[in-house]
């Protein structure tokens, strides 16, 4: 009799600790794919801001067109892109593109004096750094969710209930500091 | 990362054990004003009614009063798309949603956060501070305010100046029906001693709540800029973004914001009056020295 009472509250507490990681790791889970989707948004708002930068740009930069045609075609691989690796990937690369863009506009100072591409280069550099911020904010996240899975007792459990660790981001070199 | 989620469940934790310690000492107060009256219940009905409703008030807009008594202006993305910038940024990297923006017009360099949670929080600085710093600068400053917010600091900051409020006003209250019931009691009711001790135990009581209450509001302001201080270095990952900060505000030689007082001065990111010395603005300081600021995060 005692046997079993004691059985059974063993049971129970392993029972509960389950629920309570699965809770918990369910969670987390959809905290990462919450702030995925933040860099997502970021990563659209600057796809969708290079079009107007381009047709600015265009009537001003006569000799070096290779850099604008680097940064369409960057944001149409950008646009194919899928699953977090790939986008990730794309987007390190049109970051390079669009810097090297702003790099070249400093020659060109009546392109430098345009309202519009003012207005254009402040929304860009500032989407990007958001894109930076979204993106550290994803790694601390996947860091507390694979620690979680990863520390013991909870890996016991974690592998039985299917969850995996998941991959951080590669950080840029750095956020542009102006 | 983890320190700052730890950080936020011991400041909930704070929050209620504040609110218990003050229901506690508000009970007292409101048997002692009962008392002075002859009558208990009525006492303790009114510590209950003034704290129910001026804590209602407090909590639900604190936040707009603080805001509209330092003169904060809403500013849109058009007026100052970097500041706006900024502070989304910020926030997408402490992963709550984006605080609204103010502004105070005044060339003192300063900088509050303010609001109830984080759904309803809202960061201001003042124009000097948007001239005279660069981005990095900015983003330390709004980084500090931003883990203010995310720490929930801002919660238990506005908590503890409502509560230490309505114990000050109670203790008014109190010392107030001391002067007013003194001569009656005295016409119906000869020597008696433990009357002479309550009356004796409720002045002390009286004059010494509101400054204790202020030491602890001081006390805890403080800590909370340090941990602030941290927790930006770990949103912004660049601890001399913000020191260079505080040192362009330690260097500032008119640190006075005009519409700020006592009751909003421990809001601010560094004190807003001019810099006294001595014990005694120590221990009422509501800032940690900002050289001390400087020199732990240039140690990061």
């Amino acid at each position: 009799m005692a046997i079993g009472i004691i059985i059974g509250v063993i049971l129970g507490v392993i029972v509960l600790f389950i629920i309570l990681l699965y809770n918990s790791l369910i969670r987390l889970k959809n905290q990462v794919k919450n702030s995925w989707a933040q860099i997502d948004v970021q990563l659209k708002r600057r796809n969708d801001l290079i079009p107007n930068l381009v047709e600015t740009v265009k009537g001003y930069m006569k000799h070096e067109k290779s850099v604008l045609e680097n940064v369409t075609k960057a944001r149409a691989a950008m646009m194919n892109a899928e699953g977090v690796e790939d986008t990730a990937q794309a987007s390190n690369m049109l970051s390079g593109t669009l810097k090297s863009l702003f790099a070249v506009s400093e020659n060109y100072p009546d392109l430098k004096a345009n309202q519009n591409f003012m207005q254009l280069q402040e929304e860009i550099t500032g989407t990007e750094n958001k894109i930076a911020y979204a993106r550290q904010h994803y790694n601390d996240i996947v860091m507390i969710f694979n620690t979680k899975i990863q520390t013991f007792p909870n890996n016991v459990f974690a592998k039985q209930l299917n969850f995996q660790k998941k991959k951080v981001l590669k950080q840029l070199k750095k956020r542009k500091r102006m | 990362m983890r320190i700052s989620f730890d950080e936020t469940r011991n400041n909930k934790l704070r929050s209620w054990f504040l609110m218990f310690f003050f229901i506690i000492l508000i009970g007292f107060l409101g048997a002692a004003i009962g008392i002075t009256m002859n009558s208990l219940f009525f006492g303790l009905f009114l510590a209950v009614f003034v704290g129910i409703i001026y804590s209602m008030i407090g909590f639900f807009s604190g936040g707009n009063m603080i805001l509209s008594m330092s003169g904060a202006k809403a500013v849109s993305k058009q007026e100052y798309p970097h500041l706006w910038h900024a502070i989304e940024g910020l926030s997408l990297a402490a992963g709550i949603p984006k605080p609204k923006a103010y502004v105070i017009n005044d060339s003192a360099l300063n900088a509050f956060a303010t609001g109830r949670d984080p759904k309803h929080a809202a960061i201001t600085v003042t124009t000097g501070l948007l001239e005279k710093l660069n981005r990095e600068e900015l983003e330390g400053v709004l980084a500090h305010e931003m883990s203010h917010i995310r720490n929930y600091d801002i919660r238990f900051m506005m908590l503890t100046a409502v509560l230490v409020g309505i114990v000050t006003l109670l203790c008014d209250f109190l010392l107030r029906s001391f002067l007013w019931g003194g001569a009656r009691r005295r016409s119906n009711d000869s020597g008696n001693q433990v009357g002479i001790i309550m009356i004796v135990l409720g002045l002390v009581l009286a004059i010494l709540t509101p400054i204790i209450g202020q030491i602890i509001k001081l006390a805890i302001s403080r800590k909370r800029e340090y941990m602030a201080d941290s927790s930006a270095v770990t949103l912004t990952r660049y601890p001399l973004g913000l020191a260079n900060a505080l040192d362009k505000i330690r260097a500032d030689p008119d640190p006075l914001v005009d519409k700020a007082n006592k009751a909003t001065a421990h809001l601010f990111i560094s004190t807003p009056f001019r810099k006294k010395k001595g014990l005694m603005t120590r221990l009422f300081a509501t800032h940690p020295p900002i050289e001390e600021r400087i020199k732990r995060l240039k140690e990061m």
